[in-house]
């Protein structure tokens, strides 16, 4: 379980504060405006900030002072994901190798990463050669070598246009799947949230201010999302 | 509107264009060339090419620095990078040579230890001279391509665990190679057209670049040919280094705006790196701001004890000043809204025109004039009109992009609400071009107030600038006089830059 225990942090007149827990496999949705704290709250668990108060653990273990590359997560965020001066191998290899000395064993792996993502064969291109969907791919190539069980998703699908969207939806569900993960998403939009997400919750003014299950949503929307939709 | 833009850019044109062609009809053929002015082009090449490398190389830890700390006082550093640009270049050599000089800082302190002196004049002082005024541009230059690595990608590094070698491969390296080969060619072109430097640091056999020759033959031979030719080699170096400035910074912009971004915490980072970082800052620091602090420090108190001359002299500054903002401001606005509508060579040429060489510009203007009226006489109108001319293109520069802005927002509006002519321009163009406005006119004030370049040329006694005045005083070995008018002429500059840009700011609104 991943445990936000009144994790607590100021920005200007800005302030967080947070108590809330995700269940191991589980997949919640940060859903609210902007400047609603829904990237303090992901920079927050991957490590970027660190709260002035409270806790932030995973399975019981404290992680609120560790670096980013120590925890037990991988980040994907809206672009920027990939090194354009690295091929696709060598950006899938930062996850098991930050020097990219790797060894023949090693670049198998990567290769068949690669092939599981369906970027076989690409992978001396450079990012600027691949399409958008083809650069989310091997974004999460890296987050596959990198296995973590938690994945923090920046806005994952708000530069892409609906046909890649869709594919990024079915990538992540498919993974999700496959490997028993654990997804905390900021999104804006709710339909990314119901397709993708078990929970979510809505953040205002720094605060969660519903945590719920997305079934039955659309039914019977409470009164908070209501006003916020 | 349209016709007038398009008018003012042909006559500016001219006005750039008619010089180099007198030069060029007026220059002998190539046969004339002795073994000095081979050797001037052999050293102008030389030493711009060792003083942008000093500036680039010397630039990266600051640069480095800066992009990866937060210090206290980190703005105000930034804002000091920006500060050489507006100082008059006379001024910063003679604070360099308080603390390098044969009598300064420096020597007395390796004298008192026994270890011998060193001498400023010559290649050293020439390039030290560049490089104080050029690694600030060079340290803005790679800052800015270091600022514009998106966010995301350094807490992915972060993410991923990275070193310091991994942060030094993956974004130290890249940024590098892509901005440095730009910056070293702009300084380079700087530095093939910075006259004064030479004019004072300069000289002799071994030290003379092609723009101190042009000089030499107009003041001491009056060997108009000469000097011709001469000054169609220097147009020739210059646009080749132009062009080639041109090509390599494609994309890159010399404004910058942001680099008071604070920085993100920096992955990979090691007490070492703290303590590198730690004295890049202080090194760069002292190397930029003790000449100043020497000039004030010995030129304050002399200030009040300075002859007439002087004075006068900085009236007749002050009164070109504002003549030569008045002129390139004027000229700037239409220009810059007849390029903005889609005219994107007017800006190739604007840039390029920056690496036409004053010195060369003033040759030519000698030349055309000097049959009808005595050049001598106009010495202050033609210093004038040639300093609008340098300042140009940066005024060019700030302003086209705000044009091109608030035409795709208030423009469209005001289209919409059926305003033309002269009403859409005031109602709905020039209130967001103040800011760019402002500062273009202290630029092009500060520049012509500090420009020792055209006026050595024509200047008779009697009708001197205040930098020319300071030079002569420099000259004669009055050195408290000369320091006293630098601190006059550091606050006059700098003052007249803050208060045309401030006057772009105050109730600028948007």
């Amino acid at each position: 379980m991943l445990g936000l225990e009144g994790v607590e942090l100021k920005l200007g007149v800005f302030h967080l504060r947070v108590d809330a827990q995700v269940p191991r496999g589980q997949r919640v949705a940060v859903l609210g405006p902007s400047g609603s704290g829904k990237s303090t709250l992901l920079s927050l668990l991957a490590g970027f900030l660190v709260p002035e108060a409270g806790r932030i653990t995973w399975e019981g273990r404290d992680l609120t002072r560790l670096p980013p590359a120590n925890r037990p997560m991988s980040i994907l965020f809206q672009d920027g994901n990939l090194f354009p001066h690295l091929t696709v191998t060598q950006n899938v290899g930062l996850a098991l190798r930050s020097d990219l000395r790797l060894t023949d064993d090693q670049a198998a792996r990567i290769e068949e990463t690669l092939s599981d993502v369906g970027l076989a064969g690409m992978g001396a291109r450079r990012p600027g050669e691949l399409s958008g969907g083809q650069q989310g791919r091997a974004a999460l190539a890296r987050l596959l070598l990198q296995d973590r069980p938690v994945v923090l998703l920046d806005e994952p699908f708000a530069a892409l246009d609906p046909g890649l969207r869709t594919e990024m939806v079915r990538l992540l569900t498919a993974l999700w799947h496959e490997r028993a993960l654990t997804y905390v998403m900021a999104t804006h939009d709710l339909r990314d949230a119901e397709r993708s997400c078990d929970r979510i919750w809505l953040l205002q003014e720094g605060r969660v201010v519903l945590d719920r299950p997305v079934e039955g949503l659309r039914d019977d929307p409470p009164d908070a999302l209501r006003d916020w939709l | 509107m349209a016709w007038t833009g398009a008018a003012l850019t042909a006559l500016v044109l001219l006005a750039v264009l008619g010089p180099l062609l007198a030069v060029a009809l007026a220059a002998e053929g190539p046969g004339r060339l002795g073994a000095a002015d081979l050797a001037a082009i052999r050293f102008t090449l030389l030493q711009a090419a060792l003083s942008a490398l000093v500036s680039v190389l010397g630039a990266i830890p600051v640069a480095r620095a800066l992009a990866r700390r937060r210090f206290a006082g980190r703005r105000l550093f930034v804002a000091l990078m920006g500060a050489p640009f507006i100082l008059p270049v006379i001024v910063a050599v003679l604070g360099l040579l308080a603390i390098f000089g044969r009598a300064g800082w420096l020597n007395a302190g390796l004298e008192a230890v026994g270890a011998g002196t060193i001498s400023i004049y010559g290649l050293t002082g020439i390039v030290l001279a560049h490089a104080f005024l050029n690694l600030p541009l060079a340290v803005r230059l790679i800052l800015q391509a270091w600022l514009s690595v998106p966010s995301e990608r350094i807490r992915l590094a972060a993410s991923l665990g990275f070193s310091d070698a991994d942060m030094r491969r993956h974004f130290e390296r890249p940024i590098l190679r892509a901005v440095l080969p730009g910056a070293f060619m702009i300084i380079f072109l700087i530095c093939t057209t910075s006259f004064a430097v030479a004019l004072i640091l300069g000289g002799g056999p071994r030290a003379t670049t092609v723009e101190l020759a042009i000089y030499q033959a107009f003041r001491f031979e009056f060997d108009l040919g000469r000097a011709a030719l001469l000054g169609l080699i220097q147009a020739g170096i210059c646009i080749a280094a132009g062009l080639i400035a041109l090509t390599l910074m494609r994309g890159g912009d010399m404004g910058g705006g942001g680099l008071d971004r604070p920085p993100l915490d920096w992955p990979g980072d090691t007490q070492r790196g703290r303590v590198v970082d730690g004295l890049a800052i202080t090194g760069a620091g002292a190397f930029l701001l003790l000449p100043l602090g020497a000039v004030l420090l010995e030129g304050s108190a002399a200030v009040f004890g300075m002859p007439a001359l002087v004075w006068e002299a900085a009236l007749r500054s002050i009164l070109v000043a504002l003549g030569s903002t008045a002129l390139a401001v004027g000229l700037a606005v239409p220009v810059a809204l007849f390029a903005a509508r889609g005219r994107g060579w007017v800006e190739t040429l604007a840039a390029l025109s920056i690496s036409v060489s004053p010195l060369v510009m003033g040759t030519g203007l000698f030349l055309i004039l000097f049959p009808v009226a005595d050049p001598v006489a106009l010495a202050l109108p033609v210093t004038g009109c040639v300093n609008a001319l340098v300042a140009l293109p940066f005024i060019l520069r700030a302003l086209i992009p705000e044009v091109r802005r608030a035409e795709a927002t208030q423009g469209r509006l005001a289209d919409a609400l059926g305003l033309t002519g002269w009403a859409r321009l005031r109602l709905a163009i020039f209130p967001r071009l103040r800011r760019p406005l402002g500062f273009g006119a202290g630029l092009a004030a500060a520049f012509s107030m500090g420009d020792l370049g055209v006026i050595a040329l024509f200047s008779a006694p009697g009708a001197a600038t205040l930098p020319m005045e300071m030079y002569r005083l420099m000259g004669s070995y009055r050195t408290d006089d000369a320091e006293g008018a630098a601190v006059l002429l550091m606050l006059l500059a700098l003052g007249m830059f803050w208060m045309f840009d401030r006057g772009g700011r105050v109730d600028a609104g948007a």
